[in-house]
């Protein structure tokens, strides 16, 4: 009761004072549980750059940044709470990093007027805008993952994939099942055979999939793991002595903490990315200038130039862009929420853009729109050198099977229309 | 001197078959379901709603439900999260299929099939017994969770297996969805909630309870003196399962508005539940709901304490609060074995002395 009293107190401490400009940025993030492995870089990399931003420019548009971190531990009742707790403050954009707690937020978001990004996970066909009106999820998404895989592959097989045989190993959640249906038809498409290899939560125990790989003997293995299930599929692989080179890994799949445990036996395995990898680009000089040689990193600060803490700073630098485009269409300096949807949706990414950030080349150029609001969809193949502990791209950002996705997500997302009764956002 | 039966005198069997026969329990009562219906509704906001009171709720109909299997009829269960999914996929499908009908009726009749697949799956319980009886139960859990996530007709063959509630109502006022206002969403679980309770209050006052309790506290002994072990552990099992399934559904329908089987209601549910009884007390309502208060409001309250108030990083929060709930748990179980409703009655019992001891 005393603790009620407390928080109540708070609360309406918080409500009197007067609201200072500030640009609220909630960071949904796990760093603890089965999936904080992905989840720390991520979230540091994404608190970085805001801190970057604050730090070398005084926020964005001279109103600093605030970010909100609220631990989520990939579950979605402390999802809501998380969500509830922050957007009272003025939550500008949730990115929570997690499937499972979109599919929560998908509504929730749209009846409060917040908008939503989801970077490359969540529900593939918020990319149709007209019927998500404040959900987005460029630069790319499950689909087009799922088709740059076998667009790799088609590549690497002199474009014939009829008669090979391909096994997806996915976690047994939303998150994994979004490219069952996008593979089939391509298996229809293109004459492979498909199979498909459930691994439960959190997927420490896949003995009896990778049993089934070493006796099927799949020409291809795909992957859509998160957490802790991406390092055991990976030194599972290696035990059957599957050759690393055919195994391919969704973007969520090809982080450092990923491969390293496996040590040279992940040497070749490759993964999926929309976004460049590596610190070879200027932002990560000033990050060291202004961030971390004051000691103002976040968490450990030992994650610079990983590849989550990339997208992270990846899904930062987007939000940061959104708001710069948000500022300039309503003319105000301290956004709200709602403006700030209209900037995701103006958002338009050139390659002088982000030059001028010092991330040159570092993601795809795409403009979103009101219909688009999941990009054009570019996937490239990065491979781990396990001697040298980095990731190269082997294969350059190339787009998917449009034709495919495309109808795909007109498909889900009209039934999601009917099903919600969601009238057109867009005439 | 307040609290105690002398001087209380019923003058008819109406009076003296009440449910809370002492005056100071029933007052008591009555305040609480003022403020809970009077009061709570006008100062309600979203977060209190979604992240504090709609889980409370919720999770006490579920503490109820096992409560009255494990705590009054002694049959362990450890398949409380399948039995809460039966209730939101039967609540979701029941939903879309029919989208004119009320939410009460979805709601209930959620119930009622989760209540028919209790008894399938209480079945074994007439021949095995105790840990045996748990293990089995641990087999529904997995195979009822199994199911939701394998048969596409349950998710109505969405792309990704989720299920989403949509938007429905009660007598035009939303209840289900992102529009639903706070108060409807508390109200709406509320009513269930104090409906559940009183049911099962009175149900445990009554032959069947009574026929439970026996069960429970010898098997054979009962069956000696006249109680028919099926009936009595099979509606154990169907009453418990149809508060268990209403739980489901709501959690689904009413909190969550999205779910997804294998993270909501695995086999973590199940052990959460199971220790909310065990913490407030097992065959006691009043220890639901205890139980149910102490799981959902400690791990807010402590984040709350540490991330706004203190400050401290999230993670640190996140690993003290296991570290701070874990032992929490085991210092009630050593220093109070029979759980929060324990301390209830001894304060009671000294009530009823206050304020001459002696």
């Amino acid at each position: 009761m005393k603790l009620k009293v407390t928080s109540l107190a708070l609360g309406a401490l918080m409500a009197a004072a007067p609201a200072m400009a500030d640009l609220v940025m909630p960071s949904l993030s796990y760093r603890t549980g089965p999936y904080a492995a992905g989840g720390i870089p991520f979230a540091d990399g994404y608190a970085d750059y805001f801190t970057l931003l604050n730090e070398r420019d005084g926020g964005i548009g001279g109103v600093p940044v605030r970010l909100l971190e609220c631990e989520t531990g990939y579950n979605t009742e402390k999802g809501v709470e998380c969500y509830e707790s922050t957007k009272g403050e003025g939550a500008l954009v949730y990115q929570p990093l997690s499937t499972g707690i979109t599919y929560q937020l998908i509504p929730k978001t749209t009846a409060d007027d917040i908008p939503l990004h989801t970077l490359g996970y969540g529900r593939t066909s918020a990319k149709n805008g007209d019927v998500f009106s404040h959900t987005f999820n460029y630069p790319a998404n499950y689909w087009d993952g799922a088709s740059g895989a076998i667009n790799y592959l088609l590549e690497v097989n002199d474009n014939d994939l009829s008669g090979k045989k391909i096994a997806l190993v996915y976690h047994n959640s939303a998150y994994g099942k979004e490219p069952i249906r996008t593979l089939e038809t391509l298996a229809e498409k293109h004459g492979f055979e498909l199979s498909l290899l459930p691994v439960d939560h959190p997927g420490q125990e896949q003995k009896s999939q990778w049993l089934q790989i070493r006796r099927d003997r799949p020409d291809n293995v795909i992957m859509w793991g998160w957490g802790v299930m991406n390092q055991v599929a990976i030194q599972e692989a290696a035990n059957i002595r599957f050759p690393m080179e055919d195994f391919i890994g969704i973007w969520w799949s090809g982080g450092d903490h990923d491969v390293l445990p496996a040590g040279e036996a992940a040497d070749g395995y490759k993964a999926l990315t929309f976004h460049a990898v590596g610190d070879d680009f200027p932002v990560f000089d000033d990050i060291q200038t202004h961030v971390v040689d004051k000691g103002l990193a976040a968490g450990a600060g030992d994650q610079v130039g990983n590849v989550l803490y990339n997208r992270g700073l990846y899904a930062a630098m987007l939000a940061a862009e959104a708001v710069k485009e948000a500022q300039e269409i309503h003319g105000v300096a301290d956004i709200t929420p709602s403006m700030m949807r209209d900037g995701m949706e103006a958002l338009e990414m050139t390659e002088e853009r982000m030059a001028a950030l010092g991330l040159p080349n570092f993601g795809p150029a795409f403009t979103a729109s009101c219909e688009n609001h999941g990009g054009d969809g570019y996937v490239g193949v990065t491979q781990w050198d396990a001697k040298n502990q980095t990731w190269s791209l082997v294969s350059d950002f190339a787009p998917t099977d449009g034709d495919v996705i495309g109808a795909l997500v007109d498909e889900d997302s009209g039934a999601y229309a009917a099903e919600n009764n969601i009238p057109s956002n867009c005439n | 001197m307040f609290y105690r039966e002398a001087g209380d005198f019923k003058t008819s069997y109406v009076e003296d078959g009440q449910t809370f026969p002492i005056r100071f329990d029933r007052y008591r009562y009555y305040f609480v379901l003022a403020v809970a219906f009077g009061i709570v509704p006008f100062f309600i906001n979203d977060y209190w709603a979604n992240a504090i009171l709609l889980p409370f709720l919720i999770y006490a109909i579920a503490a109820i439900g096992l409560n009255i299997l494990t705590g009054y009829c002694g049959q362990v269960s450890l398949g409380t999260g399948g039995f809460m999914a039966v209730g939101a996929y039967s609540c979701y499908k029941l939903m879309t299929a029919f989208p004119d009908v009320s939410m009460f009726i979805h709601v209930l009749l959620a119930g009622g099939i989760t209540a028919l697949v209790g008894v399938v799956f209480g079945l074994p319980s007439l021949r095995i017994k105790g840990f045996y009886l748990a293990v089995a139960t641990l087999a529904a859990q997995f195979f009822l969770v199994w199911l939701f996530n394998r048969v596409a007709w349950f998710y109505n063959y969405s792309a990704s297996g989720q299920i989403n509630a949509p938007e429905r109502e009660v007598f035009g006022i939303i209840i289900t969805g992102p529009n639903a206002t706070s108060t409807a969403a508390y109200l709406f679980c509320l009513i269930f909630l104090v409906a559940s309770a009183l049911v099962a209050r009175n149900l445990t006052r009554g032959t069947i309870g009574r026929t439970w309790m026996a069960i429970r506290d010898m098997d054979i002994a009962a069956e000696i003196i006249g109680v028919n072990p099926l009936r009595a552990k099979l509606t154990a099992f169907a009453v418990s399962s149809f508060f268990v399934g209403i739980s489901g559904a709501l959690f689904f329908a009413v909190y969550l508005g999205a779910v997804e089987v294998g993270e909501a209601f695995g086999i973590q549910k199940s052990f959460l539940v199971l220790f909310m009884i065990i913490i407030g007390g097992l065959g006691s309502i009043f220890g639901s709901f205890a139980g149910a208060a102490f799981l959902v409001l400690l791990p807010v309250a402590l984040k709350v304490f540490g991330v706004d108030i203190m400050g401290w990083p999230t993670d640190i929060v996140a690993h003290f609060q296991l570290v701070i709930v874990g032992g929490l748990i085991i210092l009630f179980l050593i220093l109070e074995p029979h759980g929060l409703a324990q301390l209830w009655r001894v304060a009671k019992e000294k009530l009823r002395l206050w304020p001459f001891p002696h």
